[in-house]
C-alpha cells in the first residue's frame, strides 16, 4: 500500500515537473519544475525498492538479522541522486544569475539568440 | 498553439510510458539478493547498523568517491563562473533584530545538529551529506540575517581540499594495507557494535565527507550571493 501511495505520488511530482519546465517562461520557475521532475525520480527509486512490511534498513544488534527491512541499494542510489541533482540545480541558478547580468531580465522569451 | 499541443504530446507520451509503470507496480515481498547479502553479513562484516551508511561508505564506495568528485566539479565550476563577471550587487537590506538575535543563537546549535548527524551517520539515519547540507544551512540562515557582511571563504577552501585529500588517502591506505581493496573500512578496529567509536574507518569517512560537503555547499551559497558594494569597500 505504502509503496504504491509513493510511486503515484512519484509519477505526478515528475509530470508536473515536466509541465512547468515546459509551460513556464521565467527561467526560475523551470528551474523549479525541474527539482520538482527530479524529487519525483527520487521518490519512484524509493518506491521500487519497498518491501511489505519492512522496516528501516538499521540493524540495532546482531541478533535482529533477518527481520524483514526495506532494500537498502535503492536508497544510497537516491542518496548520491539527490546530491548530483544539488550540483545541477546550483550549477542552472549560476547560469541564470549570468544571464541576468547579461540582459537584466529572466524571460526566456527575451533570449533570442537560438531561436529558429 | 502549436507550442501548446507540443507540450501535450510531451505530458501524455511520459505520462502513458509511466502509467503503465504505475499499473504493473506490485509491492516486492522479499529482498534481491545483493540487498539481501548487505542486510545480513553487513552488520556483522563492517559493524555498522545502518546497512544504507555501509553501502554508502564501503560497499560501494568507488561510487562515493565520484559522487563527491561530481560535488566538487559543480562547485569549482559555479565559482568560476561567478567571479568572470565582477558586477557588484547592490546593498540589500539588513534582515530585522529578531532574524538577527535568532540567527545568532540558532547558528552555533544547527553546526553542532550537523555534526552529531555526521559522527553518528554509521548508527543512525544521515550521514556526511546530510550532515554537510544542515552545516551550510546555518551558513545561509547567517546570510540572510545580515546579507551584507564579507565572508572570508579561504578557510572553508583549505578545508575542502584538506577533507578531500584525505578521503583519498584513506581510501588508498585501505588498499595498500589489506588485501580487501580500495576503501576497505576494517584498517581500524571494529570495535563494539552500535557505539560512537565502531565500524573501523566508517565515522572517519563520514566526517571527512560531511566536512567537505558542508565547505562545499557553503562556498556555493557564497558565490550565489554575490559581494554587495560595502563589501567591497570593507
Amino acid at each position: 500500500m505504502i509503496g504504491t501511495i509513493a510511486i503515484v505520488t512519484g509519477v505526478a511530482l515528475v509530470l508536473i515537473g515536466l509541465w512547468a519546465v515546459l509551460t513556464n517562461r521565467d527561467i526560475i520557475r523551470m528551474i523549479v519544475g525541474f527539482s520538482l521532475f527530479d524529487l519525483g525520480v527520487h521518490i519512484i527509486m524509493l518506491s521500487v525498492g519497498y518491501i511489505s512490511g519492512g522496516t528501516a534498513p538499521i540493524i540495532e544488534s546482531l541478533s535482529d538479522i533477518g527481520k524483514s527491512t526495506v532494500d537498502p541499494v535503492p536508497q544510497a542510489l537516491v542518496l548520491t541522486a539527490i546530491v548530483i541533482g544539488l550540483g545541477i540545480t546550483a550549477f542552472m541558478l549560476t547560469y541564470a544569475v549570468n544571464m541576468y547580468e547579461k540582459k537584466g531580465t529572466l524571460e526566456i522569451d527575451k533570449y533570442e539568440e537560438l531561436k529558429w | 498553439m502549436v507550442k501548446k499541443g507540443f507540450t501535450l504530446l510531451m505530458l501524455g507520451g511520459l505520462g502513458s510510458i509511466l502509467l503503465k509503470f504505475v499499473l504493473d507496480f506490485k509491492e516486492k515481498l522479499a529482498l534481491p539478493e545483493v540487498s539481501a547479502h548487505y542486510v545480513q553479513n553487513g552488520p556483522a562484516e563492517l559493524g555498522a547498523p545502518n546497512v544504507v551508511t555501509s553501502v554508502v561508505v564501503t560497499y560501494r564506495g568507488l561510487d562515493t568517491l565520484g559522487e563527491v568528485t561530481i560535488l566538487f566539479a559543480a562547485a569549482a565550476v559555479v565559482g568560476l563562473l561567478l567571479h568572470l563577471n565582477q558586477n557588484k550587487v547592490e546593498n540589500r537590506t539588513e534582515g530585522s533584530e529578531l532574524l538577527k538575535t535568532g540567527s545568532a543563537l540558532l547558528f552555533p546549535l544547527i553546526i553542532l545538529f550537523g555534526t552529531y548527524v555526521f559522527l553518528n551517520g554509521h548508527l543512525t539515519p544521515g550521514g556526511g551529506f546530510q550532515g554537510g547540507a544542515i552545516i551550510a544551512s546555518a551558513l545561509v540562515l547567517s546570510i540572510l540575517a545580515s546579507p551584507n557582511r564579507k565572508i572570508g571563504h579561504t578557510a572553508l577552501g583549505i578545508l575542502e581540499s584538506l577533507s578531500g585529500v584525505s578521503y583519498v588517502i584513506l581510501g588508498l591506505a585501505g588498499a595498500l594495507l589489506t588485501a580487501n581493496g580500495f576503501l576497505n573500512n576494517r584498517i581500524l578496529p571494529l570495535g563494539e557494535y552500535g557505539t560512537l567509536f565502531s565500524a573501523g574507518l566508517i565515522p572517519v569517512i563520514y566526517s571527512i565527507i560531511g566536512l567537505k560537503v558542508g565547505s562545499e555547499l557553503s562556498s556555493v551559497v557564497i558565490g550565489l550571493k554575490g559581494e554587495s558594494d560595502e563589501e567591497a569597500h570593507q
